[in-house]
C-alpha cells in the first residue's frame, strides 16, 4: 500500500486514477498512523511551495515523512512535492524544505517561457531501476516554473534541456524526485509508475 | 531534447454531450466526451481542453462527473473552463481531476481571481482565456460567450494577466472562430511578442497549413482546435506527422494504448 499525502494538493484524481489502472494499492491519507503503515509514500504536489510546506507543516506531516523516510521506506516526490524534498526554495521569498535531498529550488530563468509547460523529453544519466523500459528520448509531460538547481550530480537519474538542464528524475538512496506529472506522461509515465510499484513490492 | 509544440483537441460540453457551433453559434451534438477524449489521447493529442457551456447548476454537476471519468480513462493533461467564477469552483475541478482551468469572463470582471488561484494552486494550472475581435485598430476583449464588448485592449489585458499570475493564455479570434479561414496570426504574434508565458491560437483551423501557420508566424507555443478533429477532417496522426517534416519539434505519434 502507497500512502498519497492528502495536504490538499490540486490534482491528485490523476495519479489514483493511473495507480489504479496499474492495479497498484494506495490510499490518499493524512493520517500519520496511515503513512506508518505504509510500504511507500508519495508526496504530490500542484501549487505553491509555500503554501504545501506551511499545510504539512500544520498537519504534522512533515516529521511523519522525515522519520518513515529515515527508516528506508521509499519516498516519491512529484513535482511540487519533489521541489519540497530540497533544503530550500526561492519561491515566495526564501523558504525551507523537507531537506531531504541537497540543493535549491530556484525559478527558470525569464530567457524562455515561464512556465516549461508540454512534451519534453528525457535525458537519461543514470539506467536505474525506476526508468527500466524507459529509452533515452522518450517524452514526458512537464508543467513547473520553479526546478532544482544545485542538486548534488551523482543524484541526477535523468534531465530534460529547456535552456539549462532541468532535473526531471532525481534519486537519493530511498528518495526520488520526478519533477514531470509521470501520471499525465502517456504510456512512458505509466512504465516509471509501474517500476515504482515494482520497487516497493 | 527540446520542449515540443502541442496539438489540443478542443470539446465544448452541454449537458453532458460535444457540441460545435459556429461563431458562438447553432450548436450540434457530436458525441461522446469521454469517447471523444479517449479517441484523442489514443490518435496522439498533447492535451485536451473541456469548456462546460451550461448554464444550469444541475447541468454543472453533470460536467463534474464528466471531467472525473475522462481523468479516469486518459494519462494526457487536460484544461477545464466554463462557468468558473470562484476559488472554490476551481478547486472543485481540480479535485476532480483536471490539471488546469481556462478562465475567461470571471477573469475580467474581477482579475483578482487570477491572482487568488495562482497563490493557492500555482500559476502553472491558471489559464486565461480571451476572445478578441477587431474593433477599428485595436483587438477588444469580449466576454460573456462573444456577446460584450468590454473596449479592454486584448494585448494589454493579456500582459495584466500574465503580472496577475495566468500560466498560460487561449487567445481566440471570434472572427475567425468556426470560419476554417486559418487563425489570426497577427493578433497571435503580437500577443506572443508581448508576454512571456505559453500561447495557444484558438479559432480559425481549417487545413493542416493553418496549425504550421499558427506555430511558426503566429508564433505560438500550441494550437487548438475542435470542429477539424471532431468531423474527422484533420487526422491528428496526418497534422504530427505534416507538422514534424515542417521542421517543427513534435511529440512524435507511437502507441497511446493506454
Amino acid at each position: 500500500m502507497i500512502a498519497i499525502i492528502d495536504y490538499g494538493a490540486g490534482n491528485i484524481k490523476s495519479l489514483q486514477f493511473a495507480l489504479e489502472r496499474l492495479a497498484i494499492p494506495s490510499l490518499l491519507t493524512d493520517s500519520k498512523a496511515e503513512i506508518e503503515k505504509a510500504d511507500a509514500i508519495i508526496l504530490p504536489g500542484v501549487g505553491a511551495f509555500t503554501d504545501a510546506m506551511k499545510q504539512l507543516r500544520l498537519l504534522g506531516l512533515d516529521e511523519v515523512i522525515k522519520t518513515e523516510t529515515a527508516k528506508n521506506k521509499p519516498l516519491l516526490g512529484i513535482c511540487l512535492g519533489m521541489q519540497m524534498l530540497y533544503e530550500t526554495s526561492d519561491e515566495g521569498g526564501m523558504h525551507h524544505g523537507l531537506g531531504l535531498l541537497k540543493g535549491a529550488i530556484r525559478r527558470i530563468p525569464d530567457n524562455v517561457k515561464v512556465p516549461h509547460m508540454g512534451w519534453n523529453n528525457l535525458d537519461i544519466h543514470q539506467k536505474l531501476p525506476l526508468l527500466k523500459h524507459v529509452e533515452n528520448g522518450e517524452y514526458v509531460y512537464f508543467v513547473h516554473s520553479y526546478y532544482a538547481a544545485e542538486g548534488e550530480p551523482e543524484d541526477l537519474v535523468a534531465d530534460a534541456r529547456y535552456s539549462l538542464s532541468i532535473p526531471a528524475v532525481v534519486q537519493h538512496g530511498n528518495v526520488i524526485g520526478i519533477q514531470f506529472h509521470p501520471e499525465k506522461s502517456g504510456k512512458t509515465g505509466m512504465k516509471i509508475l509501474k517500476n515504482f510499484g515494482e520497487m516497493i513490492s | 531534447m527540446t520542449l515540443t509544440k502541442r496539438i489540443i483537441p478542443c470539446l465544448d460540453v452541454d449537458k453532458g454531450r460535444v457540441v460545435k457551433g459556429k461563431k458562438f453559434q447553432n450548436l450540434q451534438d457530436v458525441a461522446d466526451p469521454v469517447d471523444l477524449a479517449k479517441k484523442y489521447n489514443d490518435a496522439g493529442a498533447d492535451e485536451l481542453v473541456f469548456y462546460d457551456i451550461t448554464a444550469s447548476n444541475e447541468d454543472r454537476d453533470i460536467f463534474v462527473d464528466i471531467v472525473e471519468k475522462v481523468a479516469a480513462e486518459i494519462a494526457i493533461p487536460f484544461t477545464v473552463g466554463g462557468g468558473l467564477r470562484t476559488v472554490a469552483d476551481i478547486q472543485k475541478v481540480l479535485r476532480a481531476g483536471a490539471d488546469k482551468v481556462s478562465i475567461n469572463s470571471a477573469a475580467v470582471k474581477n482579475p483578482q481571481l487570477i491572482k487568488d488561484a495562482a497563490e493557492k494552486f500555482g500559476r502553472q494550472c491558471v489559464v486565461l482565456a480571451i476572445d478578441a475581435k477587431k474593433v477599428a485598430d485595436s483587438w477588444h476583449v469580449f466576454i460573456n460567450g462573444g456577446r460584450l464588448d468590454t473596449e479592454l485592449d486584448a494585448i494589454a489585458w493579456a500582459k495584466e494577466a500574465e503580472k496577475l499570475g495566468a500560466g498560460e493564455i487561449v487567445i481566440n479570434a471570434i472572427d475567425t472562430d468556426g470560419e476554417k479561414n486559418g487563425y489570426n496570426l497577427v493578433l497571435n504574434k503580437a500577443i506572443a511578442e508581448a508576454v512571456n508565458i505559453p500561447i495557444v491560437a484558438s479559432g480559425g483551423a481549417g487545413t493542416i497549413q493553418h496549425f504550421a501557420d499558427a506555430l511558426q508566424a503566429g508564433k505560438a507555443d500550441a494550437a487548438l482546435a475542435a470542429s477539424v478533429f471532431h468531423y474527422g477532417e484533420i487526422n491528428i496522426r496526418d497534422l504530427k506527422d505534416f507538422l514534424q517534416k515542417q521542421g517543427l519539434p513534435i511529440r512524435e505519434v507511437n502507441e497511446h494504448d493506454i
